[in-house]
This record gives structure tokens, sequence and C-alpha cells, in this order.
């Protein structure tokens, strides 16, 4: 089918107009805020106590997820694409399970699971806090973005097949030298991938570790709950702004240092 | 030499490999042949150790290897798509092996370009897979193969995925390094001009059995049954028997037919078919022809024998088999 120059142009048109707005429009505007105030001013506001430990809290959480993520997300991928067990099905709706709820109502599960009363609530006693504590928000996190790895990396493994690691194990590989080799080699791709997913979504994640922090500024506001307070409790709008700023500085940062990173691997 | 003993592999109901047994010598090139789905590509992972038996004994070089893994059998193999390591460099791909069993990093290079030589790849160290085409892939990964000095090397439709005219070449040169190295090969192919080409030996494989093993002149010539003599070489079915196109001889007369048929035992008889298209293909003439019966089949004959006759579409001919199942006409087939 052959379409008009002026069907094609107002496609087009419709199509961007669409991205700029909903996508562009909004971060721009943030961008322009915060730094039209000059750049003095911005740093001065994500230089306070509460930013500064509001950062440290988001990277430490960042740095515990994302290796647990990275070991869980490739095995179970693993097992997913080259096991044959029993509950294969089941595991792969399982996987899903963080896509289709509310993150809300993973903290409030994870309140009713861990907290005071709850059926894991023992742990509190023995002076492991967990709900308004880091583990809880930790746990909350890694809920979220637990099918971020698995699911990147899995068609990266039907892709590659087998072929490759069975070479490997004629040529005289074990199975843990095949799968340094040669299998994570082969997937490191998807696996980048998924990891820039799990940060972008670890440093970003509201609605579940809102549930489970104490949220009290300077010890437990991760910088997502930092913009959230300065806007809301603070009526700090330039404060949130400035914040917010900044939690896409990070992930900008995340993006270029997996690129940076792959291509001196790959050369 | 690799014996298997016995061999059963199935997958749910289907009977991949039912009691397969088979003597490879040492220092052969054997072909597996057969259609898709007869067991032969199962046989060759068999003896790789890439599947497992259900029964049966494989032994390589006098050590029974039925339970012993892939990476300790002493083999290389050669996957259908290659199976290069997109990641690494041709001098990573060859050297793989090595550099697993912790060979000095000087000792590995030396192989790997001696072997990159062998294979006619010299140059192309510092290449990765994406950037060779299908046929120099296919030489890296045997040169990946026999780096690590297999007792066997065995290959897996190795020139399956390669166009015709690099797939006729790379099994000259295979066969030229076969000549060279002397490792024991095996060789899993369904083209039976390549089997032919390529091996000393060849086994017919269909459905999960052996059809028949011998060199490639006595399974052309005394084929075991009607599926050997099909698979291996074109037939033609003339009054109800198989025989090779070319051993059909043509005539005019149906008397001069009579009379030479006479001579030869157990033959078909004379057949009266009529010329349906005379196709020339350079010294050859293929005449396709239809019998009274209304069963067709093709002939082949040599250009001379072809002007001799001056046949054209739609006229009849005579034609006889100048090979019977027992005995065969010494006389030359022109004789019209």
């Amino acid at each position: 089918m052959k379409t008009s120059t002026a069907t094609r142009l107002g496609l087009r048109t419709v199509a961007l107009g669409y991205l700029v707005v909903l996508l562009a429009v909004p971060i721009v505007l943030i961008l322009w805020r915060t730094l039209g105030e000059g750049v003095g001013a911005f740093l001065e506001s994500v230089r306070t106590p509460a930013a500064i430990s509001a950062l440290n809290l988001s990277l430490l959480i960042v740095a515990i997820v994302v290796p647990l993520n990275v070991v869980f997300g490739v095995a179970t991928a693993l097992a997913l694409v080259r096991g044959r067990f029993r509950g294969r099905g089941l595991v792969q709706a399982v996987v899903d399970l963080p896509f289709a709820v509310s993150p809300i109502v993973v903290g409030v599960s994870l309140i009713l699971l861990w907290g005071a009363g709850g059926w894991l609530g023992g742990v509190e006693k023995l002076g492991f806090k967990v709900i308004f504590g880091l583990p809880g928000m930790v746990i909350a996190t890694l809920f979220v973005t637990l099918p971020f790895v698995v699911r990147e990396v899995e068609p990266v493994l039907h892709e590659i097949g087998t072929d490759q690691e069975q070479a490997a194990a004629t040529l005289g590989a074990s199975s843990a030298q095949t799968f340094w080799r040669i299998t994570l080699p082969a997937i490191r791709w998807g696996l980048t991938y998924g990891v820039v997913l799990t940060v972008a979504r670890a440093l970003g994640e509201f609605g579940a570790v809102i549930m489970v922090s104490s949220g009290f500024p300077g010890v437990s506001q991760t910088l997502t709950l930092l913009v959230h307070s300065r806007y809301i409790d603070d009526h700090n709008t330039y404060g949130a702004y400035a914040a917010a700023t900044l939690l896409m500085g990070l992930a900008v940062v995340t993006l270029l240092l997996m690129t940076l990173l792959d291509r001196k691997r790959s050369t | 030499m690799i014996s298997v003993t016995g061999a059963r592999k199935s997958y749910g109901n289907f009977a991949a490999l039912d009691d397969v047994t088979l003597d490879i010598p040492a220092g052969t090139l054997t072909a597996l042949l057969g259609p898709s789905g007869s067991g032969k590509s199962t046989l060759l992972r068999s003896i790789a150790g890439l599947e497992r038996l259900d029964a049966g004994s494989i032994v390589i070089g006098g050590q029974d290897v039925t339970q012993v893994a892939p990476q300790k059998r002493g083999i290389g193999f050669v996957f259908q798509h290659y199976a290069a390591f997109k990641h690494m460099t041709v001098r990573d791909n060859v050297g793989f092996g090595l550099s697993i069993r912790k060979r000095p990093k000087a000792e590995i290079a030396r192989k790997v370009d001696d072997l990159l030589e062998i294979v006619g790849l010299d140059g192309f160290q510092h290449r990765y897979p994406a950037q060779l085409s299908g046929g120099q892939r296919q030489r890296m990964a045997l040169a990946r193969a026999l780096a690590v000095d297999p007792e066997v090397l065995l290959l897996d439709e190795p020139f399956g995925a390669l166009d015709a005219k690099v797939r006729a070449d790379l099994r000259q040169w295979l066969r030229r390094l076969h000549d060279e190295v002397h490792v024991t090969t095996v060789l899993v192919t369904h083209d039976q001009e390549e089997a032919l080409d390529v091996a000393d030996r060849i086994a017919v494989l269909n459905k999960g059995r052996i059809e028949q093993v011998g060199d490639p002149v006595a399974l052309y010539d005394r084929p075991a049954n009607d599926f050997v003599m099909s698979f291996l070489g074109s037939v033609a079915r003339l009054g109800g028997q198989l025989v090779r196109p070319h051993d059909i001889a043509l005539h005019r007369s149906r008397e001069r037919a009579q009379s030479l048929d006479a001579r030869v035992g157990g033959s078909p008889g004379v057949i009266e078919a009529v010329v349906e298209r005379v196709v020339r293909l350079g010294f050859e003439v293929r005449v396709d022809l239809r019998a009274d019966s209304g069963e067709r089949f093709a002939a082949q004959v040599t250009r001379a024998e072809a002007d001799a006759l001056d046949l054209r579409v739609g006229e009849t001919v005579y034609a006889r088999a100048t090979q019977g199942p027992d005995v065969t006409e010494t006389e030359p087939a022109l004789a019209i």
C-alpha cells in the first residue's frame, strides 16, 4: 500500500508530537527549572545533609540489589531456557508477578509478612529490623526489579542456543569454564540492559519503598522519597526539582558507564 | 578406531538409533549417509558424548567411552552452523582448547598460527567470526577442532549451510587435509555426491538402522537393497526393476534390442517407450521417457549415442538394461 506524502508526514508529526509531549517536555521542563536558578543554587540544594544521605542510601540499595539480581536473574534465566523441570510454567508466571502487582501492594504485603505480628515478624525481636529499616527497602526494591535481568537474558540465551557451549565441551571445557568463557560473554548485552533497567528502577522505586521506609530525612529517605517529601511535605518545589535532576543525572551516568564498560570489554 | 555396538537411542516413541553396530577403522574418512531422521547425526553426537545412548557401547581407540563425558573423549567436533565463539577472535577461537589445557601462551600462538596456515586462514588471526564468510568460519571451526590433537574428528553436516560452489571446494580441501593429517574422521551428510566424493567408506543409514557399509564403489555397484541403490546415485524404474539411468540402452529396432537383451541375466526385458524430452547436459544426454504402462523413467546416454539415435520428442524407442542383477554385459552399449 502506498501512502501519500501528506498522510506520511501527518502520521510522523502525530507520533513525534506524542513522544515530545509525554516524554521530552516534562524532563526538559524540570532541567530548565532547576538550572534556571543557576548551577550554584542547584549544588547548594543537593548538598544539604538530607540530600547527601538520600543519595548515599539510594546508591547503597542499588549496590546491594544489582549483584543479587544479576546472580539470581542469570540462574533463573538459565533454568527457564535450558531446564526441563516440572513447574516451569509456574516459574515463568511468578517471574512476571512484579510487573503485574502494583508496587504499593508489594509494600503492604511486605509489612504483613515482616512487620510486627507478621509470619516472619519474629526476626524483629532478634534485633533485625526489616520493616522501617534498610532490609525492608532492599527487599521491596528486589521484588520490583526481579524480572528485568531474567527477561533480558532469556531471549539472548534462546538465540545463542547450545552449539557454542557444546563446542566448548568437546574442546575440553568444564561446565564452569564454559559458563565464564562462553555463556557469560555471549549474554553480556542482555545482561547489561537488564542491569541498566534494574538500576533505573531501583533508583526510581517509590510505591513499595515508601510503605516500608520510616521516611526520616537524613536517615531513611532515598532520593526518590526526598523528591516527594520536599515537594509535598516541605513545599520546597525548587529542592524537589534539584533532587529530581540529580536522580536523572544518576540514570544517565549508569547508561554511559555500562555502554563504555561494554565497549572496552569487546574490543 | 571407533566401535559402536548395539547402540539404541529413542526420543519418546521415535527410535533415532535402532540397534546400530558399526566399526570405523583408524585413519579412514567415513561418511554416515542417510536422509533426515535416519539417525546419522544422533550416531555422530553419541560418539562425541553429546547424546547419551539408551543402550549399547562406544569404544574409541580401545577405551570404552560410553560413560565418559565429551570433555574427556579425545574428540574434535565440527557443527553444521560452525558454533563459532562470536566474542572471540579467530586466534582465540582456535586456541580455546589449548588454553583450557593451560598450555603456555607461546606454544598456543605457534600452534594456532600453524593450523591457520593449514586451513588457509593465515592473516585472519585478529578477525572476529562475524567478519568471515561461511566457508572461512567452517575452516576456522576445523582448525579449532584439530588444535587439541583429537583422536577422532567428527563433522556434523559441516558443509550443509554453504552454497554449492563453496561446498564442492571445501570438500576437496577436506579430502586433501585428511590425506595430510590422517586423523580418523567421521562425516555426517545427506548428500550422496559429497559422500562418494570424499569418503573412503560409507555407512548408509535409514530409520535408525545401518543398511550397508562399504567403500563407495562397492555401494554404488553392488547395493544391498533398493534403498541403498536409490539413495546412492540416481535410479530409473524399468519394468518394475531399479536400474541406473546410465545402464539403460536405447534402440530404434525392437529385434536388435531383444537379441542383445537375451544376453543379460535377470533383466527386466525390452520396454517400449515414447521420448518426452531430450536434455543435453554437456557430455551427457538425459532422455525422459514414458513406457507403455505409463511409467516415466530417464535414460542417460552419451552425446555420441544420442546423435546416432537422432531422438525426437514423440518418437518410439526400445529400452533395455545393460546390467542385470547378476550378469554384466561386456559388449559396448553403443549398438543401434
